[in-house]
Formats: structure tokens, C-alpha cells, sequence
């Protein structure tokens, strides 16, 4: 069963997939934010970090 | 056996391999998040069998997988990889030393040099940042006003890298390029990337859809992957009258778009490879 955690940006509601992983991107469907999980146990969701000139492939 | 997997945020393409990681038997895979790593300068006790790169940010990718091998441990990319893949300017001189067809390129150094050569390869022209990815901040310059301002721009906004004045050949795209996805020793798939925009990434909007593995394909990006020091890269190609252009090599590659589309296991052949280059039945 998925877990349903306060958007820390919106306040709106983030589902979590059981197989979640620390470190995980998300996105909040409200308010369209991406979201890190930074922590599982308790959950924990925080703003994810801002592209940076070197981020890519 | 042990493999340290290398990483800042965990994207699907991360998700993926962690996945593929866990379906098999006798692997141990330890995330290291680069945010957090700390590493002493000599250390040679670190226990991987071989570390997989998946950083978001290339400066801390390149110099993380430098230190691991320093340490002794086996890398996928090798740092060397990731240096000129990581750097326009060198994955060109690494493509014309090996051969390979590729746009024409330019380099200057300064706005009035950088003008200079933009006017002796004639408009348009695409320039662009020689460390940066996704699509970003590349300029399609149709005329020398508009030379003028970007190189203007650049010089006066940008960081110092954007003084390395990066000008390739504008290339007709017909509204597609092919991406290649090279593993070892074989180009295991590839997908065209089609857009109405000159600029085709799908990190800009692009759509992904299959692509056959023709023997220039293979040929070509096996060619590319040689290069730039071999093992994991997604090679980037211009279709052109006279035939395939190699447009620019990636090391850490994205797949998640291409799973599905080409219907090949991408994660599970990187983890494959992995696995056989730590036993050492393959090399990077």
C-alpha cells in the first residue's frame, strides 16, 4: 500500500510507492515541485536541489 | 561480490539499476551519495569490486572516479572517459583523432576570435557551453547580430567557462537524431529523437521512438565509444546526406525513455557488464 506524506512546499498530498528509496525524485502532482525523499523511517521529503551548470549525462 | 554505486539523486534511470542490481544473486551494492562521500588522499582499503558512476554532476563524477582508481578500484566510466566525454572540446579532438565523421568545429577563446571564426564557418551556427548537457544554453546563430550579442552575452553573464567559445556546424536534422546506447563491446539499441525544435534532446521535450541498430549505427558508435575510452556511453548522431554524423559522446547515460521503447533491458545489460568487468571476464 503506498504512503501519503505532506508536500513540504504546498502542503498537498505526496503518494509514496512502497518500493521507495532514500534518495528518490519525486514530484508533487499539486504544485509540480521535485521533491528528494531524504529520509524512510520516519519519511521525510524536502525541496530537491537546483540544476546546476553541471549537471547532465 | 561488491559494487559501490556512485550517485547524487536517485532519478528512474538510478531506480532502474538499483533494480536490476537487486535481481541478482551474490551482489552487494553499496549506494555512495556523493554529497556525503569524504575520501582521504591514499587510501587503498575500499572493498568494491568495481564502483558505477551515476552522478548528476559531472565535476564531482570526474573527480570521485579519479580517487577510486587511485584507490585501486575499477571504475565504469574510467575517469579518462569521463574527462573528454564530459568536455566538448575534447570529445572533438578525440572523435578527429580516431577519424570519426563529426560536424565541424571551431574553437576561440575570446569574443573578437570567436567572431572571426563564426563568420569563417558562415551562419548559422550552433554554440555551445564545452562542459554542460541536456540541451542547455546552446545558441543557434543565424546571423552575426546576433553573434554579436550572445558572444556579448556570454562574455559578460558567464562563467569562465563560457569563454571557451565551443562553435560547431549547424546540421539539418530533418526534426530527429539517433541516440545510440554502446555497452562494452556492442551498440545494444538506439532510439531517434524527434522534435520540432533544432534542439532534439528529450530532456528539452524530444520523443524517443525505436531505432534499428543499422551496421553504420553499430559501426559508428562502436567507433565513438572507442575514442572516448570505451565502456558505457550513449553516442549522439546527426543523419546527413553523406551519412551519420557523431554529434557528441555521454557518459553517464539516461535511458528510462528508451527501456520501453526499444524494448532492450538497458539496466540489465549495464549491471551485466559491471558484474563481468569486477569478475575481470571484461574490461572497461
Amino acid at each position: 500500500m503506498s504512503k501519503t506524506i505532506e508536500c513540504p512546499i504546498c502542503g498537498g498530498d505526496v503518494s509514496l510507492a512502497n518500493d521507495t528509496i532514500q534518495g528518490e525524485l519525486i514530484e508533487c502532482q499539486d504544485c509540480g515541485t521535485e521533491l528528494e525523499v531524504t529520509n524512510l523511517n520516519p519519511i521525510k521529503l524536502a525541496e530537491a536541489p537546483q540544476e546546476e551548470e553541471d549537471w547532465g549525462e | 561480490m561488491k559494487i559501490g554505486f556512485l550517485h547524487s539523486l536517485l532519478r528512474k534511470d538510478e531506480k532502474l539499476l538499483l533494480e536490476a542490481c537487486g535481481s541478482r544473486r551474490n551482489l552487494e551494492v553499496v549506494r555512495i551519495d556523493d554529497r556525503k562521500l569524504t575520501f582521504d588522499i591514499g587510501t587503498k582499503r575500499l572493498g568494491f569490486d568495481v564502483v558505477l558512476e551515476r552522478s548528476i554532476n559531472h565535476s564531482r563524477a570526474l573527480h570521485a572516479l579519479k580517487l577510486f582508481e587511485s584507490a585501486g578500484v575499477k571504475c565504469i566510466n574510467e575517469s579518462q572517459v569521463a574527462l573528454v566525454c564530459g568536455d566538448k572540446l575534447l570529445t572533438s579532438d578525440a572523435l578527429q583523432k580516431a577519424g570519426i565523421p563529426q560536424p565541424r568545429v571551431k574553437v576561440a577563446f575570446t569574443e573578437a576570435s570567436a567572431l572571426q571564426a563564426i563568420e569563417e564557418m558562415g551562419y548559422p551556427v550552433v554554440l555551445k557551453p564545452a562542459v554542460g548537457s541536456w540541451g542547455r544554453l546552446l545558441s543557434k546563430v543565424n546571423d552575426r547580430d546576433a553573434a554579436e550579442s550572445i558572444l556579448e552575452h556570454k562574455t559578460v553573464l558567464g562563467t569562465y567557462h563560457h569563454s571557451i567559445f565551443y562553435i560547431q556546424e549547424y546540421i539539418e536534422k530533418r526534426d530527429r537524431d539517433i541516440r545510440s546506447f554502446v555497452i562494452g563491446d556492442e551498440c545494444v539499441a538506439a532510439v531517434y529523437r524527434t522534435s520540432d525544435h533544432w534542439i532534439t534532446n528529450t530532456a528539452r521535450g524530444a520523443v524517443a521512438s525505436k531505432c534499428e541498430v543499422t551496421d553504420e549505427i553499430q559501426r559508428l558508435s562502436m567507433a565513438a565509444a572507442k575514442a572516448v575510452g570505451g565502456g558505457i556511453v550513449a553516442v549522439d548522431l546527426f543523419e546527413t546526406d553523406n551519412g551519420l554524423l557523431v554529434n557528441e559522446v555521454n557518459y553517464t547515460m539516461e535511458f528510462k525513455n528508451s527501456v520501453e521503447t526499444t524494448g532492450v533491458n538497458i539496466p540489465g545489460l549495464i549491471v551485466d557488464y559491471a558484474v563481468a568487468v569486477a569478475r575481470g571476464t571484461r574490461h572497461v
